[in-house]
């Protein structure tokens, strides 16, 4: 029986609260809850800025998700959820959060969230995850110009490079500094197709080629394709990777000679910095305290 | 009349067939594997013994197939799209869109009645489009190729896969055995997905029948009953499916020879 | 904002592009599809929920074959000359 797909980053869950933050009477309180697939994300935000948040495993079902990550980033604030003035649900579960005022898209929270987390300046998102691709062009306040998603076929996602790593035998975590290991890279394997790349692959190593260079020619041939998203959407600086693949070295570098573009460095989440993992309910969040006052006259 | 042959590079396996005095002397294939022009000529030789002939006897030799340019023996090629055109006409002096699934490429081709094609549509380097899909899905089934097709038979309806890539696809249907969804439902669905794809090719190029199905994919039952549903027309299916390319190639040699 | 429906993959680039600030929920590319695969959808935009054209999700990830038939490349297919405010356009590349 063949074993079950392994999750491509193992994240732990976590929560953090902003405790040199307080909040007042006269505050806006908002949260947002983003049940994803994989991951169920919560945020608090004081009057628009991020005061808790909490990354937990989505379970079996949206509701018992959306409950469990929301008890987590109240945990340790003095808040309760009759505090917050208005919740936005978002992610794959959004139309199923208990607490949610309003479900909004994952597209148009991911954006917001971006643009708070990097700043008014990000202009393009590639967010790469498990299973799809999205390519995201915002404005300067967040607000989502244009859009595309690929779910329809594996190539450049988590998933494919997973099928890659087993091939080739090399530890999932390791495949981005292995594929940047090689002196010369090498040209890109005339295939997308994860399927048939595998095949040209199995070829390539019976003609000599090493483990490294296969990798770095399929590599490349992954951020191609992936840059050809970007493209399609419109590159425009400054450019974010987002999802499982942000921390794929070999991709991203990849990418950004390809586009001549260098992306914004991830936050480090554990040096207090904001994990880009909770840009969809931070984005949630920010988009709530907007609805909020919009419904205040 | 002369004898003539034709071999099909196909990127699985290489198919040969012999024509003389304008019948189907001989057919014979071996797996392209890694060499596959030794395989053609394994494949030639087969072929040869079984029609009693010496290679020079054969006046003339054209290859098609994704590798044709590697073929030994050939003095030219043959489009993949001409060959199926001129076989499928051949087979069936009725056919008038010919329908190849391959291992990676399936092709839909509108013909006339002498076997000159008109028209095509293409789909290429994507393995959900093609045999391989299939190959995949048996793998996540734990199911032997051949057998797909019979056990699609058996079910109703299909159960919703994602059908769209063959890395998707496989994970997909893990996680559906585990969760104890039926085996041919799944098959049913694997072959409702390529039938779906194939009628929108022929469609496209207008249903011009008679529709004749000829490449490897062609001998899965569960394809073809999917297809004929899809399609809601009778579909044609000659014996030996996987020769086509290699006949059409062989009687493509054979007018050349004439006009010569 | 500009939504891409449709996919990359090894055989090409197929996409029906619909922009929804032009698009103002008339129906019309619903209507003339011959395969149903256009559908309203509301999306948030601006802080409000607007009515747009979508292509649904159950033609998102075949589009190739939903459109073939139309003869997307040369984008004159019903969908697009029915709209009156080209918010949807054809985007194809096939090799």
């Amino acid at each position: 029986m063949t074993e079950q797909p392994r999750e491509y980053w193992r994240w732990q869950e976590y929560h953090r609260v902003r405790n040199d933050k307080s909040w007042k009477n006269k505050d806006v309180i908002t949260a947002g809850v983003d049940v994803g697939s994989v991951g169920s994300k919560a945020a608090i935000m004081i009057d628009g800025e991020m005061y808790a948040w909490a990354v937990t495993r989505t379970g079996s079902n949206s509701p018992d998700s959306a409950n469990k990550v929301m008890g987590m980033v109240l945990q340790d604030t003095d808040l309760k959820q009759s505090d917050i003035q208005y919740t936005v649900g978002t992610g794959y579960g959004r139309v199923n959060v208990p607490m949610a005022n309003k479900a909004i898209t994952e597209i148009a929270c991911h954006a917001k969230g971006a643009n708070y987390i990097w700043g008014p300046s990000v202009r393009t998102i590639l967010d790469v995850g498990g299973q799809d691709i999205k390519a995201i062009h915002c404005d300067e306040s967040g607000r989502v110009t244009a859009f595309l998603m690929n779910d329809k076929c594996a190539a450049g996602t988590g998933r494919g490079m997973e099928v890659f790593a087993d091939l080739l035998q090399i530890p999932i975590e390791d495949i981005g500094k292995v594929s940047l290991s090689v002196d010369v890279e090498p040209p890109p394997v005339s295939c997308t197709c994860v399927a048939f790349a595998k095949t040209e692959a199995i070829g390539l190593l019976r003609k000599g080629w090493t483990r490294e260079k296969v990798l770095a020619a399929y590599t490349r041939a992954m951020a191609i394709r992936m840059a050809n998203l970007v493209n399609r959407v419109g590159l425009e600086k400054e450019f974010v990777i987002t999802g499982g693949q942000s921390k794929n070295m070999g991709i991203v570098t990849r990418i950004e000679t390809i586009l001549g573009v260098k992306t914004l460095p991830s936050p480090n989440w554990r040096e207090g910095g904001l994990d880009p993992m909770v840009a969809g309910a931070a984005g949630a969040a920010l988009l709530g305290k907007a609805l909020y006052l919009k419904s205040k006259g | 009349m002369a004898s003539t042959a034709g071999i099909d590079m196909g990127i699985q396996t290489v198919k040969v067939v012999i024509l003389k005095d304008g019948v189907v002397a001989a057919r014979a294939k071996a797996s392209s594997g890694f060499e596959p022009a030794k395989a053609a000529e394994q494949a030639f030789a087969e072929a040869l013994k079984a029609a009693k002939l010496t290679k020079e006897a054969v006046a003339q030799v054209l290859a098609t197939g994704s590798g044709m340019d590697i073929a030994p023996y050939a003095s030219g090629n043959v489009s993949m799209m001409g060959a199926d055109a001129k076989a499928g006409v051949f087979l069936f002096p009725s056919a008038r869109t010919i329908v190849d699934v391959g291992a990676e490429e399936a092709r839909a081709v509108k013909c006339d009645e002498r076997g000159i094609m008109q028209d095509f549509v293409v789909n290429e380097r994507c393995a959900a489009g093609a045999g391989t899909f299939i190959e995949a899905m048996a793998r996540a089934l734990e199911v032997k190729l051949e057998d797909m097709g019979p056990l699609s038979l058996k079910a109703e309806r299909a159960s919703p896969i994602n059908a769209s890539c063959v890395i998707f696809g496989e994970s997909d249907v893990v996680s559906l055995i585990h969760r104890q969804e039926s085996k041919p439902e799944i098959a049913r669905a694997v072959f409702d997905a390529m039938a779906d794809r194939i009628s929108s090719m022929v469609h496209r190029l207008g249903i011009n029948p008679d529709v004749v199905v000829v490449g490897g994919v062609a001998k899965d039952v569960g394809f073809v009953d999917s297809l004929k549903r899809k399609l809601g027309i009778n579909i044609l299916v000659p014996e030996y499916p996987e020769y086509a390319g290699a006949l059409g190639a062989a009687l493509t040699a054979s007018s050349r020879v004439k006009g010569a | 904002m500009i939504t891409h429906y449709g996919y990359i993959d090894g055989s090409g680039e197929y996409f029906i592009v619909i922009d929804s600030e032009k698009c103002n929920g008339c129906r019309k590319c619903v209507e003339k599809c011959p395969q149903g695969a256009l559908e309203l959808v509301t999306e948030f935009i601006d802080l409000e929920d607007k009515t747009v054209a979508a292509v649904s999700e159950a033609h998102r990830k075949k589009i190739r074959y939903t459109c073939q038939e139309c003869k997307p490349e040369e984008n004159k297919t019903p969908c697009v000359l029915a709209c009156p405010k080209g918010a949807i356009r054809c985007s194809w590349k096939s090799p």
